[in-house]
């Protein structure tokens, strides 16, 4: 039993570290907030020739082959320097559920041009309704075409296909066909943009094995939930670098206990946080009976825990955290963007308890 | 990162498994309801039962009486232990803490005379540390230790001393140089609690138990060969033992908790709430599912730091968010037990009525305990502040 990094993971871990400290800077992350699509083209290159867009596909594919723990690794650190773009909608969440429901013809079609930086992708699941629960889907295919409108798309506007969700199935859609429309909501976060998609009897191709679907959103989850550990992280170190230099009183204001406590709960919250989330991602990784149970936990334990680290960062900077110059409100919005997506706390609490009240007594 | 057994600790699982099946005594839950001493007596027996089986000290050296397994091993089998329904062992403190101290920092001589009867329980450990005006502040602590030729003369007061009355032995942390700084004059004393001069007086705590005592020295005289570590440097000896306390002490409390759950659980299926069972009410579930996840969270939390602990040996400062998760949790916990019971939640053992014959009464009140003793919720955040994040000492 080791639940610490492999030597391969560590270098993993470190060389993305390093790559987003050189590619990802904070002046490079506000001039794409600033812009409709939060994409970079050459951003988008260096990143499939690191080849971080095929991390978890197999080889056939064109990808490199590596687990969900490597997955969470990436997109922890992609969460640390406030990564803009359509990785994770392309790779984490259209991806993985391409990988749960497709075909191997169908992976060689739509996961080989992720592999290889040609394509991006997203995932349609909510409507108006807004419910993460499959079973609260509406929208149904008829003879293969698609008719209705999903919301709170991240990323629809730069991405190549969709996948979207329906009551009998998950299908893909070729996001510039004849009757899709994509508009933008002005979501909280400036980094992932996110888009109304209406359909209007638009083409599509059923995935074979649409009842990976679970499996492919707990993936998508645990991977969220590790980028969401890496902002919190980050949130932490500006707080901490923060408490030790601003000095009132003659001191700094870290040498207070009010705010060293709350510097604490952070780092508790934090370290708990990549716990759950690293668990999470072993158990998808080994099939383990309580993989679904441990992504839920994770999921709900860091929507919490982000927003609460986002409290204390910005109460600790006092003034200059209500600033739009500070970082800090760039990776509070995208904690709440977070939060919500793939099921904020409430909706993966009830989740649980399904799981763990109204299983059958043993 | 691998969180399945290796073939090595599934087949030392599987070994210990067979054996407790075999050992563990049966309905022993009464036991509590004996007098103190012949409860004690009893947690005695089935620690020596332990010992005999080769199954006290997992991964203590084989010198002294250990086994020589990993750290990992040992944290298996402190879960074992509480999966299978056992009876916690006797020597606590010389076994979680004292031990791993006279291991780290004690001489050879004092290894080959300690740590077999830590194992057995043939003696068992008490720790002196905080006094009446030194809790929080441990450095400030008064009790002096004067050298009067071969030995040293201990005069003063302890406080909130576990097991002070079943204790042979106390590990204490005096004053030996009074005009140095407060941290540089502490030392490690390993004291005979029959020493002439040692008085033991019991403190009744809110639970109505005496678990904690007050201990009085009087020109108490102590061999310098019982002096831990170096004269003047106890404050590391200290700090080793107290981040043992923080460190690895409660992996096999995760399973109590997931057990305590688990019950919550199967109670809230029989109790009705509104005309209908608990467990359909989304509030009651919302706060179980919460309290069920925080459970698998400290699970996940020890296994991490249990990890780096056996990579690098020590118990590091991060420990202290294991001891802030567990206390905290054990209050949320017995919280959302009182509220799913309502009024029966308050009957104490010995009411007819009383759900669980008062364990969840008991339960609430103990908890308080939890994010005071070992160093409090506060000074836990404190060395957060300090030692892991690196801010400035805010006292």
């Amino acid at each position: 039993m080791q639940f610490g990094l492999s030597e391969s993971q560590t270098i993993l871990r470190d060389s993305a570290r390093e790559f987003f400290a050189g590619e990802c800077q904070m002046a490079r992350v506000r001039r794409l907030a600033e812009t409709d699509t939060a994409h970079d083209a050459a951003l988008w290159s260096t990143l499939a020739e690191q080849g971080y867009t095929g991390i978890i596909f197999d080889e056939e594919y064109g990808g490199v082959g590596l687990g969900v723990v490597e997955l969470v690794l990436l997109m922890e650190e992609a969460g640390r320097a406030l990564l803009p773009g359509p990785l994770f909608s392309t790779v984490a969440l259209a991806g993985a559920v391409i990988d749960a429901c497709a075909s191997p013809a169908q992976k060689k079609k739509y996961l080989a041009p992720i592999c290889d930086g040609a394509a991006r992708a997203t995932l349609a699941m909510l409507e108006s309704s807004a419910n993460w629960d499959p079973a609260g889907v509406a929208m149904t295919a008829r003879g293969g075409r698609l008719t209705g409108e999903k919301l709170f798309v991240p990323d629809a506007a730069v991405a190549g296909s969709i996948v979207v969700v329906v009551r009998d199935g998950v299908y893909v859609v070729d996001a510039t066909a004849t009757g899709v429309r994509i508009a933008p909501m002005a979501g909280m976060d400036l980094t992932r943009k996110l888009y109304a998609v209406t359909f209007a009897d638009v083409p599509a191709e059923k995935l074979d094995h649409g009842a990976g679907l679970p499996r492919g959103l707990q993936v998508a989850t645990a991977a969220l939930v590790a980028e969401m550990v890496g902002g919190m992280q980050r949130t932490l170190d500006i707080t901490v670098d923060y408490a030790k230099t601003r000095k009132q009183f003659g001191k700094p204001i870290g040498s207070f206990q009010a705010v060293q406590h709350m510097c604490a709960d952070m780092y508790l919250e934090t370290e708990s946080a990549r716990s759950a989330a690293y668990y999470a991602a072993w158990a998808l990784q080994v099939g383990a009976p309580d993989a679904a149970e441990a992504v839920s936990i994770a999921k709900m334990y860091a929507s919490d825990a982000g927003r609460a680290v986002g409290n204390r960062g910005i109460q600790i900077h006092g003034g200059m955290g209500f600033t739009w110059e500070n970082d800090l409100h760039l990776y509070y919005r995208r904690a709440k963007s977070s939060e919500t997506a793939l099921g904020d706390a409430t909706f993966h609490r009830e989740r649980i308890a399904r799981l763990v009240i109204d299983a059958a007594p043993d | 990162m691998d969180l399945n057994l290796t073939a090595e600790e599934l087949r030392f699982r599987d070994e210990l498994r067979t054996w407790l099946a075999a050992h563990v005594p049966k309905d022993w839950e009464h036991q509590r309801d004996e007098s103190m001493d012949a409860h004690f007596t009893f947690l005695k027996q089935w620690q020596r039962t332990l010992y005999d089986g080769g199954w006290a000290g997992i991964s203590w050296p084989t010198a002294y009486g250990g086994r020589g397994a990993s750290l990992m091993q040992q944290v298996i089998f402190w879960q074992e232990l509480a999966l299978a329904g056992a009876p916690p062992m006797a020597n606590v403190l010389g076994l979680g803490l004292v031990g791993p101290t006279i291991i780290a920092f004690g001489t050879d001589a004092q290894k080959t005379r300690y740590l077999r009867k830590i194992l057995s329980a043939e003696e068992i450990w008490c720790q002196g540390f905080s006094e009446p005006n030194a809790g929080s502040d441990l450095a400030g602590l008064q009790t002096e230790a004067r050298l009067d030729g071969d030995s040293y003369i201990i005069n003063g007061q302890k406080v909130w001393t576990s097991y002070g009355w079943a204790a042979d032995w106390c590990e204490l942390v005096v004053r030996t140089d009074p005009s140095a700084p407060k941290h540089k004059g502490l030392t490690v004393l390993l004291v005979d609690m029959k020493t002439p001069g040692v008085v033991v007086r019991p403190l009744k705590q809110m639970t109505g138990e005496t678990e904690f005592n007050e201990i009085f020295f009087r020109d108490v005289r102590v061999p310098v060969e019982n002096v831990v570590g170096k004269v003047n440097q106890g404050w590391d000896v200290a700090i080793g033992t107290l981040m043992h306390e923080r460190g690895t002490f409660g992996a096999g409390l995760q399973i109590t908790y997931r057990r305590n759950m688990d019950r919550l659980i199967a109670l809230a299926r029989e109790v009705r709430r509104g005309g209908r069972p608990a467990a359909e009410d989304p509030v009651i579930r919302q706060k179980l599912a919460q309290c069920y996840a925080e459970v698998a969270i400290m699970r996940a939390n020890q296994m991490r730091a249990f990890s780096r602990i056996s990579a690098s040996g020590v118990p590091g400062p991060e420990g202290s968010i294991q001891k802030i998760f567990w206390s905290e949790l054990n209050q949320r916990l017995q919280q959302i037990a009182q509220e799913l019971l309502g009024p029966y939640g308050q009957l104490e053992a010995g009411d007819p009525r009383a759900i669980d014959r008062g364990a969840w009464a008991y339960g609430y009140l103990r908890a308080r305990g939890n994010t005071i003793e070992a160093g409090t919720s506060e000074i836990q955040r404190n060395i957060i502040g300090h030692f892991v994040l690196g801010l400035p000492r805010s006292y």
